[in-house]
C-alpha cells in the first residue's frame, strides 16, 4: 500500500491521475457494495442463501453451459482455422471472412433467429413446410452462444496457425514423426496458448451471458441473477448470486493464467521463417468444403435470410420507433466508445512505457471490469449509486460510464500495440526540442497513435451497442436500445417486430467488423 | 578553454534503493569540445547522458551548463528547458513528419521566414539538400542519422549528446559518416557529449575521453593518453589488446619475463605492467639467450602481421610492419620500442 502511494505521489499530472482514480473507483467500489450488500444478511440466511440446492443446479448449468460451447466452438474453429491456413482450400479468404462476421451477430439474435427458424411457426415451416421441433433449453443456448463466439477461437488460433514456425515442422518430419504425430506432438502444443485465450473469451461470454439464456429458458447463474432482481427484488440473494458468478470467474481467470504460467513459445532461432507449406486434402476435399459451407450457412446464412424474412412480414409505420431506438443505442454507445478509449490511453501508456507492480494491477483491474460478468457488474453499480449518488440512478450519465468502464479493456489492447510503434525516445527528442511532456506526447507520440484509437473506440462502440444486460439494468426510464428491442419483442415470439432491431444491428456491427479488418489488414506504419 | 558543462559527483540510483549506476561521476567539458564518455554496456555512461538531458534525476551531485546549475539536491531544470539536443540511438525521427518538418520542429521561437532559412541552412550543413520533402522511412540510414543530426543542431542548443550515434548504422557507413558528422560539429562548434562502448569510435570522435566502468570514471585524457598510457588494467583492456607482464620494478626499468624493460614512470617491486602489440617487435633469438620463445602463429594482414609467440607457458602479441620475416616455429626474441606502461594495482 505504501508502495502505491509513494507511486501515487510522483509528480504526475492531473490528466493521468484523473482517469486512473475513476477507473480504480469505477471499478473496485461498486464490487465492495456488492460485498456489503449480500453480508448485510445474518450469518444464517447468509448460510441458507449461498448452499441451496438451486445454487448448485445453477452451478452445474452454467458449467455445462460453458463445457457445451467450448466443446463445440472448438469443433468448428480448430477444422476452420487450419482449412483457412494450412490446406489449398479454394476461396480462404472468404471462408475467412465467414469465420469472423459472427461477430457481427450477438447471442441473443443467434437465439432469435433460431428460435424464429424452427418450430411450426417457423421459417422452415412456413417457407418449406419442414416442421422440426422448436429448439430451446441447453441444446439451443449451445447452439447460439456457440455461433455467436467461435470467431473468438477460430481468429485466435488462425493467428497462432500463421505465425507458426514450418521449420519446427519440417525437423519432427525429418526425425521421422508421420502426419498424426506431427500434429499432436509439435502443432498441437504450440496452439495451447492461443486456444487458451480464445477459450477464456468464450468462457467469459457464456458467464456473464443474459441475452440467450433468457430467451432459451435455460437457468444459470445469469438468468437467475436477473429473474432474482426483475422479479422478487431479493437484492441480498441477488448480490449473493452476482458474488457466486463473480467467484466463478475469478477461478476461470486464474484457470488460463495458470495454463499459460511459464509458456513461452516462440522461435528461438535467427533468421526469416519460411513460407508455410500447405497441404492437399484429396479425398477429404469434398467433406472439407461441405463443413466450411455449412457452418458459414449456420452462422451467417441463416441468421441473414431469417431476419431478412421477417422484416418483410412486419409491418411498415414502426419506423419512428426503430429511429428512436437507433437514436438511443447511438447517444449511449458513441459517448461511452470515446470515455472508454480516453481511459485506456493512460493505461496503456503507463503499461508500455513505466511497466511497475502498481501498472500491472491497474491494468488488471481494467480486465477485471471487463470479465465481471455484465449483470453482475450492472447490479454492483447500482447498489453503489443507490446508496452514494442516488442522483446518478438511472440516468444516461451512469450508462455511459459503466460501459466505459466495462469495457475499456477491449481498448487497452490495440492502443498498446500502437504505442510499441512509437519508441520513447521521440517524445524525449520533443522535450529535447523544447516541448513539456503533455505537448511532447500530443506532437510527437499521439499522431502514431490514431490509429490505435480509432481501432479501440470502434471496438468499444460495437460492443456497447450490442449489450444488453448493463442496458437492462441501468437504462433511464424508458430509455429503448436496438438490443432491448430485439429481446423484448423475441422473449414474446414477436419475431416481426424485433426482425428490423435485429437487422439494424447486424448491419451496423457487420460495418464495424469489416473496417477493422480492414484497418488490421494494413501494415501501421508508412 | 572555457569550461560549458560540468558534473559534479552526479550520483544516481535505479531503483532508488538499489546500488548506485553512477557513483560520484565528475568531468568538464570545454566549450566547442567533443567529449566521450567509452564504457562497456550496463556501465552507467547512457544513464549519465540522460542524467545530462534531463530525462532523469540524479540522487546527488550537480549539473552545471554555461554556469549555470541545471540539477542539485534542490533545483531540476526539466529536459525542454535545458537547451540540450540529444540525438538518440535510434534517431527518434518523428515518422508522421517529413526531412525539413522533422529539423524545423525544435524552432518554436523563430518566425515563418526565419525557421525556414534555418532548416535549409541546417539541411545544407548536413549535406541532405534535395531530400526535404521525404519521410524517415524514405531515407537511408546514413541519411535518418543527418536529419536527426540537423533537427538537433537547428535550434543552436549550448550542447549537443549523442546516444551510441553510429551503432545503427552498418560497418561500411559507419566510418564515413563518423569523420563527415564530426566535421559538421566541429564547423557548428558545437560542444558535444557522446557515450559509446566501441573503443575506435571514441578514439576517432573525440578531442578527450572519459573510461567508465561500473558507474566511474577510471580515466579521462586525450585519445592517446587513455590509449598509450592507460591507468588501469581496465582501461588498458578496453582500449585494445594489449601484453601484460607480472614484473619486478627498479625505478626506471624492470624485470618481465621477456627481459628487462624500461618503464614509462619511476616503480617499485612487483608490478603490472601493459605494453601495446605494436610497441614490441621481434628479434633472431641470441644463441644461449634467456629469454627466447618461439612463434606460434603468424597471420598476414596486408598493411602488418600479428605474431603470436609463445614465451614461459604465456602467449604474447606482436604487430610487426609487413617485412617481417619470421614463420611459425622459429625462434624469437620480444623487444619493447617503447618504454611499458605501469598500471595501478589498486583497480581490480
Amino acid at each position: 500500500m505504501t508502495r502505491v502511494l509513494a507511486y501515487l505521489r510522483r509528480p504526475w499530472s492531473w490528466y493521468v491521475l484523473a482517469p486512473i482514480l475513476l477507473v480504480g473507483v469505477g471499478v473496485i467500489v461498486p464490487v465492495i457494495y456488492l460485498v456489503l450488500r449480500a453480508f448485510e444478511a445474518d450469518a444464517n440466511t447468509l448460510g441458507d442463501l449461498v448452499f441451496r440446492t438451486r445454487n448448485l443446479h445453477l452451478f452445474v448449468n452454467t458449467l455445462l453451459l460453458a463445457a457445451g460451447v467450448l466443446a463445440l466452438g472448438s469443433a468448428i474453429a480448430f477444422p476452420m482455422a487450419w482449412l483457412t491456413t494450412r490446406t489449398h482450400t479454394r476461396f480462404r479468404r472468404v471462408f475467412t471472412l465467414f469465420g469472423v462476421l459472427p461477430l457481427a451477430i450477438p447471442g441473443y439474435i443467434m437465439a432469435y433467429v433460431l428460435l424464429a427458424t424452427t418450430g411450426s411457426y417457423g421459417t422452415l415451416a412456413r417457407l418449406f413446410g419442414i416442421e422440426i421441433p422448436r429448439i430451446g433449453g441447453y441444446a439451443g443456448a449451445v447452439l447460439a452462444l456457440t455461433l455467436a463466439t467461435f470467431p473468438y477461437l477460430f481468429l485466435n488460433l488462425r493467428t497462432a496457425l500463421l505465425g507458426l514456425d514450418p521449420a519446427l515442422e519440417e525437423t519432427a518430419r525429418s526425425l521421422g514423426s508421420g502426419t498424426r504425430r506431427v500434429l499432436l506432438r509439435v502443432i498441437a502444443p504450440q496452439l495451447r496458448p492461443a486456444f487458451s485465450a480464445g477459450a477464456l473469451l468464450v468462457g467469459l461470454h457464456v458467464l456473464g451471458d443474459f441475452g440467450v439464456v433468457s430467451l432459451m429458458r435455460f437457468e444459470t447463474f445469469s438468468y437467475a441473477l436477473y429473474l432474482q432482481y426483475a422479479a422478487s427484488y431479493d437484492r441480498v440473494y441477488a448480490a449473493c448470486l452476482a458474488l457466486m458468478l463473480l467467484a466463478l470467474t475469478g477461478i476461470a481467470l486464474l484457470l488460463e493464467a495458470r495454463l499459460l504460467r511459464g509458456l513461452l513459445l516462440h522461435r528461438t532461432g535467427s533468421g526469416p521463417p519460411r513460407r508455410i507449406r500447405r497441404t492437399s486434402l484429396g479425398a477429404w476435399k469434398g467433406p472439407a468444403y461441405l463443413f466450411l459451407l455449412g457452418t458459414a450457412t449456420l452462422s451467417v446464412g441463416i441468421p441473414a435470410t431469417t431476419v431478412a424474412y421477417w422484416m418483410f412480414r412486419t409491418e411498415p409505420g414502426s419506423l419512428a420507433d426503430l429511429a428512436q431506438a437507433l437514436w438511443a443505442s447511438l447517444s449511449a454507445s458513441a459517448p461511452a466508445a470515446l470515455l472508454a478509449t480516453a481511459l485506456a490511453l493512460p493505461i496503456a501508456y503507463l503499461g508500455v512505457r513505466s511497466p511497475s507492480r502498481p501498472v500491472r494491477a491497474l491494468e488488471r483491474v481494467a480486465w477485471f471490469g471487463y470479465a465481471t460478468p455484465p449483470l453482475a457488474f450492472a447490479l454492483a453499480l447500482i447498489f453503489f449509486s443507490l446508496r452514494s449518488i442516488p442522483w446518478a440512478y438511472q440516468t444516461l450519465g451512469l450508462l455511459i460510464v459503466a460501459y466505459g468502464l466495462h469495457f475499456m479493456a477491449e481498448a487497452v489492447g490495440p492502443i498498446r500495440s500502437a504505442l510499441y510503434q512509437a519508441p520513447p525516445s521521440m517524445e524525449e527528442a520533443a522535450r529535447t526540442l523544447g516541448r513539456s511532456p503533455l505537448r511532447a506526447f500530443l506532437e510527437a507520440t499521439f499522431p502514431l497513435l490514431r490509429r490505435g484509437l480509432l481501432v479501440g473506440v470502434a471496438f468499444v462502440f460495437l460492443s456497447a451497442m450490442k449489450e444488453l444486460p448493463i442496458t437492462f439494468l441501468l437504462s433511464p426510464i424508458g430509455f429503448q436500445t436496438l438490443a432491448v428491442n430485439v429481446w423484448g419483442h423475441t422473449n414474446e415470439a414477436l419475431f416481426g417486430a424485433a426482425a428490423p432491431y435485429a437487422l439494424t444491428i447486424m448491419l451496423i456491427s457487420s460495418l464495424f467488423v469489416g473496417l477493422l479488418l480492414m484497418q488490421s489488414g494494413r501494415p501501421m506504419r508508412s | 578553454m572555457r569550461e560549458l558543462l560540468s558534473v559534479n559527483d552526479l550520483t544516481k540510483r535505479l531503483p532508488a534503493t538499489g546500488p548506485p549506476v553512477v557513483s560520484a561521476l565528475t568531468f568538464s567539458v570545454g566549450e566547442g569540445e567533443i567529449f566521450a564518455l567509452l564504457g562497456p554496456s550496463g556501465c552507467g555512461k547512457t544513464t549519465s547522458l540522460r542524467l545530462i538531458a534531463g530525462f532523469e534525476r540524479p540522487n546527488a551531485g550537480a549539473i552545471r551548463i554555461g554556469g549555470q546549475c541545471m540539477a542539485d539536491a534542490t533545483t531540476h531544470v526539466p529536459a525542454e528547458k535545458r537547451g540540450v539536443g540529444v540525438v538518440f540511438q535510434d534517431f527518434a525521427l518523428f515518422p508522421h513528419l517529413n526531412a525539413a518538418e522533422n529539423v524545423g520542429f525544435g524552432l518554436l521561437s523563430l518566425s515563418r521566414a526565419e525557421r525556414k532559412r534555418r532548416i535549409e541552412e541546417t539541411i545544407r550543413l548536413v549535406g541532405l539538400a534535395g531530400f526535404e520533402e521525404r519521410k524517415p522511412h524514405e531515407l537511408s540510414g546514413g541519411q535518418q542519422q543527418r536529419v536527426a543530426i540537423a533537427r538537433t543542431l537547428a535550434p543552436k542548443p549550448d550542447l549537443i549528446l549523442l546516444d551510441e550515434p553510429f551503432s545503427n548504422l552498418d560497418a561500411l557507413l559507419r566510418q564515413t559518416t563518423r569523420q563527415e558528422i564530426r566535421d559538421v560539429l566541429k564547423e557548428a562548434g558545437t560542444t558535444t557529449v557522446m557515450v559509446t562502448h566501441d573503443q575506435e569510435e571514441a578514439l576517432s570522435f573525440a578531442d578527450r575521453v572519459g573510461v567508465m566502468r561500473n558507474g566511474r570514471i577510471e580515466q579521462i585524457g586525450t585519445p592517446e593518453e587513455v590509449y598509450y598510457r592507460p591507468r588501469t588494467l581496465f582501461v588498458a583492456q578496453f582500449l585494445g589488446r594489449t601484453n601484460l607482464l607480472l614484473s619486478d620494478a627498479d625505478g626506471m626499468e624492470a624485470d618481465t619475463p621477456v627481459g628487462r624493460v624500461a618503464l614509462n614512470r619511476k616503480a617499485q617491486g612487483p608490478v603490472l605492467l601493459s605494453l601495446r602489440p605494436e610497441h614490441l617487435t621481434l628479434k633472431e633469438a641470441t644463441p644461449g639467450g634467456t629469454c627466447a620463445g618461439s612463434v606460434l602463429a603468424r597471420a598476414f594482414k596486408g598493411h602488418d602481421i600479428t605474431f603470436t609467440v609463445l614465451l614461459d607457458g604465456s602467449e604474447y602479441l606482436v604487430h610487426t610492419h609487413n617485412g617481417m620475416p619470421f614463420q611459425p616455429g622459429d625462434s624469437v626474441e620480444l623487444e619493447p620500442i617503447e618504454p611499458a606502461v605501469v598500471l595501478e594495482t589498486s583497480a581490480g
